[in-house]
């Protein structure tokens, strides 16, 4: 009878993975993921699926993720790539052949005048590297010889919504998988209380944008790859504490009758469902024990404090966002999502723009040197940028103390740190006007390419059938950009 | 005998029953079986759309070597660099170039090639091509763009267990291979199974107990007809549709702020209700505002085709959005009503289906002349609350003829409906899909291979529609009907419901499916008539235990032998939590609202700007309404909704995934909704004058809406009694201090706290949201 229940088991965790592939939910997108049963899928893929989840394809640089994504665009010309040239033009026009065909958003198509306008903010040179960094971010110059500044990344949207969209999930219309979710479906979780892929929010001072959950949304892969939001109110991850008046053992006496109870049907019907549905319940009891855990900062060194600075001790800054991704990612979670708002300035840039890199400067650094002080560096990829560069030119009136920068596509700064790439380098180069890119231009797709590069994954074989399609992460196109490898 | 079963079989199925009547009933799974004769359709197409198409295809800018392996003609060519050989030899494997490409091992030879993406065919595979070129090459069209037959309803053994057409063709594959369907379900577990599906509800006691009373031998089919009478039919209905025309309560993009969708919703609503044929049905929504005088309610309906996104954000260009509103119409044209993948001709040729790019931009055309901007309006008040065009629904309409819509004030209520401009804008091949690199002028047309469009009809949506409804167009019927069939059986008999096409599945029963679409068209397209058709068969009625010899043969269940047990989706999750508990209010349609929801989430990500900046929680009442009326916010949507695999309602979805998470876990253990719900049946049963096993029983059957066993009621009994001992008087007064609904005065506080930890707990049992 035992033997008989036992092969029954069996064939109905065949039927289980079979049945999940079948409803093209594939094995592929549960096998190893954060939040699954070891054992029900421990026969890896089957033959039908195109890419065998949970291994890389080569030898991975980098293990885990951290992507700071300044939502809103922050300004390249105020950051990251200087250009002297634009102070010396100061109000005059942007020559036509500079321009060139490019399209402008509806805020500025209609100006009449482009007037260029040179960074508000000094640059100064930091490092071995030399690497040209505004004054707003002096902490990130310290660290410039630990990071990768990108100078020639460019995309293809010019709004907000589309643009976050792209980057996020390598498609500009929606629907698809954000990377995240790419990521956790092609390596797995490394700790099974927590999930491979989560979110993290804050707030800027300056005008802001919002963000989206579409943009950590699983698409078309399994939920259990849905980024899963961590946040500073009382409940870290949604639902998680008990009511109050239920306690640890009140809750493990009930999860007991529960599997009990569970038992009783899954004896009559042999669903594999059921069983499944009971060890979800488990492991939602653990993550109830591991979240508090992670979320829990009293326990940091004063240094540690002093580093970030004392923002990470207030729940919902940017710089506490930045300690928690530093513990979440230590304990093994593959992609941590961090947004922070209010990069959009349109206008009274130089002022909001203070406010910002205030806000990031400091704990911004402070990740990568605490990375890499516990040897972490190397296998975390940290990632700093956001969706779009702005214009040279002024939106608006333009006084040299107020004014704004519209949206740019065609070339913006982004920076990278650890994980294989190269240290202390500037990759690619704008022209003098910082409006077009004139060395090793990196496209989005480039960029997606890149970073599962790193991870081990070669971008064209993480694929997942849906709807008669096999869908990457860089839809048809994207090089791994060699150059900033180490 | 067999023998001429056989026959007869070949006969009235021809190459469909191809792919099945090789069967030996020793073999240990249905799928890995070679057949005698080959099917193109069923064995050969799925291989070659799979691992050749994407170069030897219907594309022709990515095809090599100039060979096309999708029409007989290209591949019986000679090869173009060698004309002494052959692609294809019909009889002759071994002189055919394609069996050499894909049998041999040398890697600069093999195909697919060793660099591309594309995984090499199974021995299984290689095998079956072997024996179809051995058996002549033949080549057939799509199954699916050959209009369905009327299938003679075949024969089968056991007469008695068939309820009606559907049963025959269901047994007569499983006694092919040696399969017998399971029993019928019990009637408790029948009747949560057919009024969770009918009405999205659980049954009442009431109805459990009169159910189980009825001894008649037509008992079932009253029930069945009382339940699609209910008011709640309409509802359950409507949820689908809801998936498939992307509706939501806000505008999307990035300011997402508020829209007033929701009177096109009602009108769904009472669509189903009032059994409007699926021709009528679909041709008013998608050219309700060109029939002749149209009424109001033909108005309303063309909301369908405006639930798209619409930007409000400032800095866009007009023409870009404009493009993809129309974009959005054309692919959930093709998705929700053709069932196939039209969007991947947007940018260029079909890869696999028979598509191409300019017949893409002619269905587009339709959909193109509509007086609309792409940015109308920015954030604002009210009047932003639709978008142009649009129509009011003014007090005097609701009293008359749109009656149905709940309008609960006096305000002014706008829609956003479909109406073209007196001109015809031109429509041009868009180059790689963008919105501004024209290519070749268009004309309003529809993809050949489906069916061409007559030039007697008038080239608008109009003239669309009749094209969708002429019988002789082979997708409308199948569509909907295999759509209907997943939404009771849990997968369609075509699994991807959203792809008819040469990538998609394969229908497991495809003449009942031909069967049931001819069937469906010659009774008046009558959706309910389908409906009580699927849900009164026996092969619905059948118990949904596993059983050992299934798990062999059929573990997928393919063969339909066991009934439906899927976990319930969404938004019915919630309805069954608040109406067990009592507290479900069963308002009809009006505008939709916000009930519980953790802090924060709608705070944290928003541009800041419109009335869905911040969350505000409605009270009383409305925190009790059904799940389909909680407000969707396109870029947050609901979280409770989120969590069970609700559709974001960004585009149209056909099919909601279906999964197990830890996430799922912890919402039933701690949602304020559950644990409210919990409390008020609990302070309920404590009202009542009865035994505490009577009260758990109560809570049992109006939850899992069945009688506990003798070891259920043990275990739950034992569990209220353990915790009427270990609860304090201050950790009772925390648990029972969630929701809003008031406690009553005279309430022992520790035995109610048991009692709602009791009832929780059958809230968390896996039958308890799952369809038995």
């Amino acid at each position: 009878m035992t033997m008989e229940k036992d092969e029954l088991e069996h064939r109905l965790n065949i039927n289980r993975r079979k049945f999940l592939s079948k409803l093209s939910l594939g094995i592929g997108s549960i096998a190893l993921g954060s939040l699954l049963i070891p054992d029900l899928f421990s026969g890896g893929a089957d033959a039908d699926s195109d890419f065998i989840a949970g291994l890389p394809n080569f030898a991975p640089k980098a293990k885990r993720i951290i992507y700071l994504f300044q939502d809103g665009a922050p300004s390249q010309l105020e950051s990251f790539d200087y250009k002297p040239k634009l102070r010396e033009m100061m109000g005059q026009e942007l020559p036509a052949s500079v321009r060139g065909s490019q399209i402008l958003t509806g805020m500025t198509a209609q100006q009449k005048s482009f007037p260029l306008i040179g960074s508000y903010y000094d640059f100064k040179q930091y490092g071995e590297s030399r690497t040209w960094i505004s004054d707003l971010f002096p902490h990130i110059g310290g660290i410039a010889d630990d990071i990768c500044m990108i100078n020639s990344i460019y995309t293809e949207a010019i709004n907000h919504d589309p643009a976050l969209t792209f980057f996020q999930t390598g498609a500009q219309q929606g629907n698809r998988p954000s990377m995240g979710s790419w990521v956790s479906y092609g390596l797995g979780s490394e700790n099974k209380n927590l999930p491979a892929f989560t979110v993290l929010l804050s707030k800027g001072k300056g005008n802001g944008q919002g963000v989206y959950s579409k943009l950590w949304s699983n698409g078309f892969l399994d939920s259990i790859h849905q980024g899963v939001q961590f946040s500073s109110s009382e409940n870290p991850v949604l639902y998680l504490n008990d009511q109050p008046g239920i306690d640890r053992r009140d809750r493990r006496k009930m999860l007991d009758k529960l599997a009990e109870l569970n038992d009783i049907s899954y004896k009559e019907f042999n669903d594999p469902e059921i069983s499944a549905k009971v060890q979800q319940y488990e492991m939602a009891y653990r993550m109830q024990a591991a979240v508090p855990e992670i979320m829990d900062v009293s326990k940091e060194s004063d240094d540690i404090v002093k580093m970030y600075g004392p923002d990470c001790l207030v729940p919902g800054t940017y710089a506490a966002n930045c300690l928690l991704a530093r513990k979440l990612s230590e304990s093994g979670v593959r992609f941590v999502q961090l947004y922070h708002q209010g990069w959009d300035q349109h206008s009274n840039l130089p002022m909001e723009m203070a406010g910002q890199a205030k806000d990031v400067d400091q704990a911004s650094a402070a990740l990568v040197t605490d990375l890499k002080q516990r040897g972490l560096l190397d296998e975390t990829l940290v990632i700093w940028g956001g969706e779009f560069g702005r214009t040279n030119f002024s939106q608006g009136k333009l006084e040299k103390a107020n004014y704004g920068r519209d949206h740019h596509p065609r070339c913006f700064s982004i920076w990278m740190a650890g994980g294989g790439i190269k240290p202390g380098i500037v990759y690619g180069q704008s022209d003098e006007f910082g409006y077009n890119i004139v060395k090793d231009p990196v496209h989005v797709h480039d960029f997606h390419a890149t970073i599962l590069n790193q991870l081990g994954l070669d971008h064209t074989k993480l694929t997942f059938k849906s709807q008669g399609r096999r869908y990457r992460l860089t839809d048809v196109a994207g090089n791994v950009v060699k150059g900033i490898i180490a | 005998m067999r023998r001429k079963l056989y026959l007869l079989w070949i006969l009235c199925a021809g190459c469909i029953a191809a792919m099945f009547n090789a069967c030996s009933n020793t073999a240990s799974n249905i799928e890995d079986q070679t057949p005698d004769t080959i099917s193109y359709n069923f064995n050969i197409r799925p291989i070659l759309s799979d691992k050749c198409y994407k170069c030897h295809g219907p594309d022709a800018s990515k095809r090599q070597a100039n060979l096309r392996l999708d029409m007989p003609e290209s591949a019986f060519k000679a090869l173009k660099d060698n004309p002494n050989a052959h692609v294809l030899v019909p009889g002759s494997p071994d002189l055919s170039e394609l069996f050499r490409r894909i049998s041999t091992s040398d890697t600069s030879e093999m195909m697919p090639p060793a660099n591309s993406n594309l995984k090499r065919l199974t021995p299984h595979e290689v095998d079956l091509i072997k024996k179809w070129i051995k058996q002549g090459a033949k080549y057939e069209k799509h199954w699916a763009f050959v209009a369905p037959k009327l299938w003679p309803v075949p024969e089968v053994k056991d007469k008695d267990w068939v309820k009606n057409p559907i049963d025959n063709f269901i047994l007569h594959k499983q006694e092919q291979y040696g399969l017998k369907p399971n029993p019928e379900a019990d009637k408790e577990h029948l009747l949560k199974r057919v009024s969770l599906d009918l009405t999205g509800l659980p049954p009442t006691i009431e109805m459990q107990d009169k159910f189980l009373a009825d001894k008649s031998p037509d008992a079932y089919n009253k029930i069945v007809d009382e339940l699609m009478k209910s008011p709640a039919y309409g509802e359950k209905m409507a949820l689908h549709w809801m998936d498939v025309a992307r509706y939501a309560d806000s505008h999307g993009y990035q300011d997402d702020n508020y829209r007033t969708q929701w009177p096109w919703r009602d009108w769904v609503i009472h669509a189903y209700n009032t059994n409007v044929p699926y021709d009528k049905f679909i041709s008013w929504q998608l050219a309700g505002d060109l029939m002749p005088n149209p009424t109001k309610e033909q108005l309303l309906a063309t909301g369908f085709n405006r639930n798209h996104k619409i930007t409000e954000e400032g800095g866009v260009i007009d023409e870009e959005y404009r493009v993809a509103y129309v974009t959005d119409r054309t692919n959930t044209f093709g998705k929700a009503l053709l069932g196939v993948t039209l969007e991947c001709a947007h940018c260029h040729d079909h890869k696999f289906d028979p598509f191409s790019q300019k017949e893409y931009y002619q269905v587009f055309s339709f959909f193109n002349s509509v007086k609309e901007a792409g940015l109308q309006s920015t954030v604002g008040g009210p009047e932003t609350y639709a978008k142009r065009p649009m129509m009011q629904v003014t007090n005097d309409d609701v009293k008359g003829i749109l009656n149905f819509i709940n309008k609960q004030d006096t305000g002014k209520l706008i829609v956003s409906i479909m109406g073209d401009s007196d001109a015809y804008r031109k429509t041009y091949i868009l180059k790689r899909g963008n919105y501004d690199s024209h290519g070749d002028e268009v004309e309003p047309g529809t993809p050949k291979a489906i069916l061409p469009f007559d030039n007697r009809l008038p080239k608008n949506r109009l003239g669309l529609s009749e094209w969708l409804f002429d019988k002789r167009n082979p997708l409308t019927a199948r569509v909907f009907v295999n759509q209907t069939w997943q939404e009771l059986f849990g997968k369609g008999i075509l699994k991807s419901s959203g792809d008819f096409g040469m990538q998609g599945d394969l229908p497991s029963h495809p003449e009942l499916l031909d069967w049931l679409s001819v069937d469906f068209m010659n009774h008046g397209w009558d959706m309910k008539r389908l409906v009580k058709q699927m849900v009164t068969s026996a092969t619905y009625r059948q118990s949904a235990v596993i059983t050992k010899d299934k798990v062999k043969l059929d573990p997928d269940n393919a063969l339909l032998s066991r009934g439906p047990r899927y976990r319930l989706p969404a938004e019915l999750v919630r309805d069954l939590v608040l109406a067990s508990s009592g507290l479900l209010n069963k308002t009809i349609g009006g505008p939709s609202v916000n009930p519980y929801q953790p802090p924060g989430l709608w705070e944290n990500a928003t541009s800041g700007r419109g009335i869905l900046a911040s969350y505000k929680q409605v009270h009383g009442p409305d925190l009790y309404r059904r799940g389909m009326y909680t407000l969707i916010k396109r870029t947050v949507p609901p979280v409770e909704m989120a969590i069970f695999d609700a559709s974001n309602r960004d585009q149209c979805e056909v099919k909601r995934l279906r999964t197990n998470t830890p996430l799922q876990a912890l919402l039933m253990e701690n949602d304020p909704t559950v644990l409210e719900a919990a409390r008020v049946l609990a302070a309920k049963l404590l009202k009542d004058n009865s035994q505490t096993k009577d009260k758990i029983t109560k809570a049992f059957r109006l939850i899992m809406s069945r009688l506990p066993n003798e070891q259920e009621m043990a275990i739950l009994n034992g569990y209220y009694a353990d915790q009427l001992k270990s609860l304090s008087k201050k950790d009772a007064q925390k648990v029972i201090s969630v929701g809003e609904y008031p406690i009553p005065q005279d309430i022992d506080k520790v035995m109610l706290a048991a009692m709602m930890k009791t009832v929780d707990t059958i809230y968390n049992l896996e039958e308890a949201i799952t369809k038995t």
